[in-house]
């Protein structure tokens, strides 16, 4: 009970720190929709695009908000960083509730905050041309706070090894952009060279970004149970992994 | 009278500096009890481990009856702490802070609201209370930290450098509020703190903390009746001959050199002033400076460590 309480507050300060940065959420949609908008109308004009009934702008779609969820989750995680440097993090950490529950707080505030983008996204589907249901709609949320989960946990992994902001633009180009490009957000992963094949499959987020695609779109490389299923296991890995690193790595939290 | 807080050879090693070197203390129920000891002693390490966040090298301690590394959330639940250094979310409001508070440390949801309004009267935030803290003086900032670490009746506060940082008012009030509380409430404060005033305006007890170990122990008042002794300071153009001739005097009880300055521990200085001056001019040494101090902690501390406690090691 207590332990439920602790992870609800810890969500509820993530929350609020998300929803009062208010040109946090302005930049996380504006961001996407230039992707949609310039990069999906530009290239979508210059290749002719293999899949019937799909425009190019339509096809990224799903992965623009992959994309989205990808960068809001691992950024935000990593952003245990700036609360160990404010000291925030202490304060937290010295309450009596098990890490486990500060990791499990964190990660399902940085959901939140990927949930609230994903939704204004999937709101705006309109602009591309892809008409929303409510079913579609509502699996789309589910599939995005799963991702979300796993790549908060990822993000917070990546913090308790980290000591300071210096290591983000490591972070972006060895962790965050890779993710990106492999995941199959802009370009069909069928017929790819094997060894890119392979690099994609890695990916976890291929998965997730397959998974928006055959439920936005009904259209996708694999069937939705075995995408769903690797990302819960993806989640359920990492969420395990960062409470078992904070719990562990006591100096590097302070 | 009951100890709430005791250590057994508390130890705590980062590779192979020892910044906590095997300390036994010992913390009476209700006292408010200070830590002194220059920047870099190990205090802060020490009460990070008291509240849990660090482990113990070796040795381990007890706080409120439990064992800090056996039975750590038993601990936490019976602290309260303030860091030193800042632990503010700028864009939380002080109500929201303590909100938080209350919750992570179980305060029950039917006082939760009672708790809060009181503590925010104690600590007299006023109408900031509902503004973010990125708005709030340092003061402020400080009352908020206290006000927050209390909120779960805590039995031990820990204050790490209380007022550090902040100005002489902010720092009296501080001070005032910490000694009404101790007397209020049953509650232990353990204090670090290099400030010496701040030493002995609050503390019943203090160890003197040199070097990651404790070097001694008293009240405030048995420590100064200690040195039986004023201080005169002199600066004079050859220390070394200066020292050499008074080694002899045998008023003078002790001598040190602390930042090219002599302290000579004497005692009824305000009659031996002119005594040491007419000395010096018969050698030949120039004084430039006379000043006479009765004894206070900051004398304390440099005749137990051999330094003074604003230089940094």
């Amino acid at each position: 009970m207590a332990e439920l309480e602790g992870i609800y507050t810890i969500w509820l300060r993530e929350t609020k720190r998300y929803i009062r940065y208010k040109s946090r959420i302005v930049t996380s949609v504006v961001t996407p929709l230039l992707w949609l908008i310039i990069f999906g109308t530009g290239l979508g004009a210059a290749v002719r695009f293999g899949q019937v009934g799909i425009d190019y702008q339509q096809f990224i779609f799903p992965g623009i908000i992959g994309q989205t969820i990808l960068f809001t989750s691992v950024f935000s995680g990593v952003s245990v960083i700036i609360d160990r440097q404010y000291g925030f993090l202490k304060e937290i950490l010295v309450a009596p509730i098990s890490r486990s529950s500060v990791v499990m707080g964190k990660a399902l505030g940085i959901s939140t905050a990927s949930l609230i983008q994903g939704v204004i996204l999937l709101l705006l589907s309109f602009i591309v041309g892809i008409s929303m249901t409510i079913p579609c709609f509502l699996v789309s949320t589910v599939l995005i706070v799963l991702i979300s989960l796993g790549l908060a946990c990822l993000g917070l992994m990546i913090a308790s090894f980290t000591d300071s902001m210096e290591g983000f633009n490591l972070i972006l180009s060895f962790i965050v952009l890779p993710m990106f490009l492999l995941s199959g957000a802009l370009f069909p992963i069928t017929g790819l060279p094997e060894w890119l094949q392979f690099a994609v499959y890695l990916n976890p987020l291929t998965y997730g970004v397959d998974a928006l695609r055959f439920t936005i779109l009904n259209e996708s490389v694999l069937p939705l149970y075995v995408n769903s299923a690797v990302l819960l296991g993806f989640a359920t890995v990492t969420v395990l992994t960062s409470a078992f690193l904070f719990s562990k790595k006591e100096q590097g939290l302070m | 009278m009951e100890n709430i807080i005791e250590t057994y050879d508390i130890t705590k090693k980062f590779d192979d500096f020892t910044a906590v070197d095997t300390v036994n203390l010992e913390v009476e129920r209700n006292r408010v009890y200070g830590v002194l000891g220059p920047n870099g002693a190990g205090k802060t390490t020490l009460i990070s481990m008291l509240c849990t966040i660090l482990h113990p090298s070796s040795g381990t301690a007890s706080v409120n009856g439990h064992d800090i590394v056996k039975q750590a959330k038993e601990v936490r639940a019976s602290i309260g702490i303030v860091f030193q250094s800042r632990a503010l979310d700028d864009i939380l409001t002080g109500r929201e802070h303590l909100e938080m508070h209350a919750a992570l440390y179980g305060v029950p949801q039917d006082v939760r609201k009672k708790r809060i309004d009181e503590i925010l009267d104690l600590i007299d935030l006023g109408e900031k209370a509902d503004e973010f803290t990125k708005t709030y003086s340092g003061g402020m900032k400080r009352r908020l930290e206290i006000g927050r670490g209390l909120i779960h009746y805590p039995k031990v506060l820990f204050l790490d450098e209380p007022t550090l940082g902040l100005d002489p008012q902010t720092r009296e009030k501080i001070w005032e509020y910490i000694e009404d509380l101790n007397k209020r409430e049953d509650i232990t404060v353990l204090l670090t703190t290099h400030y010496m005033d701040e030493a002995d305006k609050l503390c019943d007890k203090i160890a003197i903390f040199n070097q990651g170990q404790i070097v001694k122990t008293d009240s405030p008042k048995n420590l100064k009746r200690e040195l039986k002794a004023d201080t005169i300071t002199l600066t004079v153009d050859d220390i070394d001959k200066f020292c050499k001739a008074v080694e002899d005097l045998d008023f003078i009880k002790e001598i040190f050199v602390v930042d090219h300055e002599i302290k000579l521990m004497v005692e009824r200085g305000e009659n031996l002033i002119t005594k040491m001056v007419n000395f010096a001019g018969e050698n030949g040494i120039d004084v430039k400076s006379v000043e006479l101090d009765h004894p206070n902690l900051e004398d304390v501390f440099i005749k137990y460590t051999g330094s003074s406690i604003k230089g940094e090691r």
